[in-house]
């Protein structure tokens, strides 16, 4: 990727630092899960790379301290339920005391199975599913409309792509050239009863999007230094049709590649990823949405991971 | 005897006819001149008075097209990043495609944010009357009322549209706008005699005193109200007349208090009866209270209307017309005497 500006062994320090941080996520979550078993532990896992890149790389400019400042990119997390893995990077940043993580779900906590927007960090309503993408449009009009040239995340799961106001809000961030639009899809193939390829099979994703004006990347999800490529050069404002060319690459992508349909175009990042990354259990599991961890795999999963 | 036109019945040749939509439409357009923090977005839904607020103000207005959802999750995206909004479409897909973005975008998120939506729905009741049952809007009042942090306005007339405009821009909260869809009479504003009378605070006027039996109306059949207790007071009954405009939030206590003047009260609405509409609100404004008062409610029962004809004609058919209105009430007088 030609944008990248990092010299060469500062971005490996970077990436290693990300990779030890996403590492520690991961058991965070799950630890939150062992306590917390309402929480949603397998989407929870396919996006742990996903926001600790964007936090950890410095990719998103927030202020912990001031939640409404201006100068901050929103972060629309529609795949609220998905998101748990959020709670510890939140408490990391400042959001809130670290302590919190030992009373998800329990009376007086504000961290709830599904996170709402009481939790600091948290833009927007998310417990229902479809809705992040349109109020995410409308923000990315509304920053352009003041002139401020901050960017709009939305972090969406692939499920979500059946709800049809999702493709009311792909039509009309297209038609309004939304360029500082970036959507993220976890693409963890699976929802709560099966593989979304068994339910309805709607890949090639990318080419869905890229048929409404938007430009599609296709990228393995859970390589960290992927991502940060990918994702530095998106929040820089460049856009790149190119393909992931990561060894990693252990998904089915078929054919859906890069797509450049030009400038001032709103960008769809695909991210394959793998639900319930980390626990080989939950992994092959179909109906691994479901499927809670007793704290006794937990305490056996915990020895195995990096 | 009052001097209000609308009150003594004889407003067709002194009160001009218009349409709410257009009246509110002019009025946000004069304020868009002056403050550059107002959205108008449309789900491809018009008005002759819209063109030239959609040509003059191009950059701040939206056609989201067929897209009632998007409509809505757009406008939450706009009023976060602190637009006031408006958001205009037909009023039963506004309310009931969209209700979870309401629900969810609106209502739950105003409890942690600031959120000036305007929701501009057209077509309350049965406005739309030869459209059929999938146009008209009996079950709104009922749905929206659910949602915590909503102000929900149901306008008699264009003058309290009129009014309404600076206080859609000053009460920052998300707002049920429930116009009707056919152009109306007024009935407050200068020469009714009433014009001190309007009231968003309380949400209802008492547009005319009566004694023993009084009228709970909005919107359109507010308009009705006033004709069969014209027709009353030529027969020496002396019925009141309470208008309702913001049903949500309103000052129970002053509605209580006028209330404890009357023994019989009779609600009327273009709404299921039974369903949590204005007839819930009254009930529930009665319950509350230590004297005894008799209640009548006038609606549509539990199914829709799939007859053909002008509102009046359906009006006639399930007796919300005015003969309906004055038996319901005669009923009343003998049932106290």
């Amino acid at each position: 990727m030609v944008w990248i500006k990092v010299e060469k062994n500062d971005k490996r320090l970077l990436i290693d630092s990300i990779t030890k941080k996403a590492r520690w996520v991961r058991k965070e979550t799950l630890k939150v899960h062992k306590i917390a078993q309402g929480t949603r532990i397998a989407s929870s896992l396919s996006c742990v790379e996903i926001f600790s890149v964007l936090y950890y790389g410095k990719l998103l400019r927030h202020n912990p301290k001031d939640t409404k400042w201006d100068g901050r990119d929103r972060l629309i997390v529609s795949k609220g339920h998905g998101s748990i893995c959020l709670y510890p990077i939140l408490a990391d940043m400042g959001y809130f005391n670290l302590d919190e993580l030992a009373r998800v779900c329990r009376e007086g906590s504000f961290l709830g199975a599904i996170p709402d927007p009481i939790i600091p960090g948290y833009e927007t309503v998310n417990g229902s599913l479809g809705h992040g993408i349109g109020v995410g449009c409308g923000i990315a009009l509304a920053l352009k409309r003041k002139g401020n040239e901050r960017k709009v995340f939305v972090i969406m799961g692939d499920g979500e792509l059946y709800e049809g106001a999702v493709w009311e809000a792909v039509m009309f961030a297209g038609q309004h050239k939304l360029d500082n639009l970036i959507v993220i899809i976890d693409n963890n193939k699976a929802c709560m009863l099966g593989f979304c390829r068994d339910i309805i099979d709607i890949e090639p994703i990318g080419e869905k999007f890229a048929q409404f004006r938007w430009n599609a990347l296709r990228i393995y999800g859970h390589n960290v230094e992927t991502l940060y490529d990918t994702l530095k050069g998106l929040a820089e404002g460049k856009q790149d049709s190119g393909q992931d060319s990561s060894q990693d690459v252990k998904q089915d992508m078929g054919r859906d590649v890069g797509y450049d349909v030009g400038p001032n175009c709103p960008t769809v990042v695909v991210a394959d990823t793998i639900k319930g990354k980390g626990v080989p259990a939950l992994e092959s599991d179909p109906i691994s949405h479901i499927r809670n961890l007793s704290p006794d795999e937990i305490d056996k999963i915990m020895v195995t991971l990096p | 005897m009052n001097d209000n036109p609308a009150v003594n019945g004889n407003h067709a040749m002194n009160l001009e006819q218009k349409s709410m939509r257009d009246v509110f439409i002019d009025a946000i357009y004069e304020r868009m001149k002056g403050n550059d923090k107002i959205f108008f977005v449309s789900a491809d839904f018009g008005s002759p008075k819209l063109d030239r607020l959609r040509r003059d103000f191009s950059d701040r207005f939206l056609n989201v097209g067929i897209a009632e959802q998007n409509l809505l999750n757009v406008s939450t995206g706009l009023a976060l990043e602190g637009f006031t909004v408006y958001a205009y479409a037909i009023a039963p897909f506004l309310t009931m495609r969209a209700y979870e973005q309401i629900r969810n975008n609106l209502s739950l998120m105003s409890h942690v944010r600031e959120l000036n939506v305007n929701l501009i729905g057209v077509g309350a009741g049965l406005s739309y009357d030869v459209a059929g049952p999938t146009h008209h809007c009996l079950e709104d009042i009922s749905i929206l009322r659910n949602l915590p942090n909503m102000v929900l306005f149901s306008p008699s007339d264009w003058y309290l549209v009129q009014e309404f405009a600076d206080y859609s821009l000053q009460v920052k909260a998300p707002k049920y706008l429930r116009f009707d869809g056919k152009p109306l009479r007024r009935i407050y504003g200068n020469g009714s005699g009433i014009n001190s009378g309007i009231n968003m605070k309380d949400g209802f006027t008492e547009i005319k005193k009566g004694s023993g039996i009084c009228i709970v109306s909005t919107g359109f059949m507010t308009h009705r109200a006033l004709e069969a207790a014209a027709r009353l007071a030529r027969q020496n009954l002396d019925v009141g007349v309470i208008d309702f405009y913001v049903l949500k939030p309103f000052n129970e206590e002053s509605f209580r208090k006028v209330l404890g003047n009357y023994a019989c009260v009779i609600t009327i609405e273009e709404a299921f009866i039974n369903k949590g509409g204005l007839d819930s609100i009254v009930a529930c404004a009665v319950n509350g209270m230590d004297t005894h008062i008799k209640r009548k409610h006038m609606g549509f029962g539990d199914s829709y209307v799939f007859d053909m004809g002008s509102r009046d004609a359906l009006h006639r058919l399930y007796g919300l017309d005015e003969d309906g209105i004055i038996k319901n009430i005669l009923e009343c007088v003998k049932d106290l005497a």
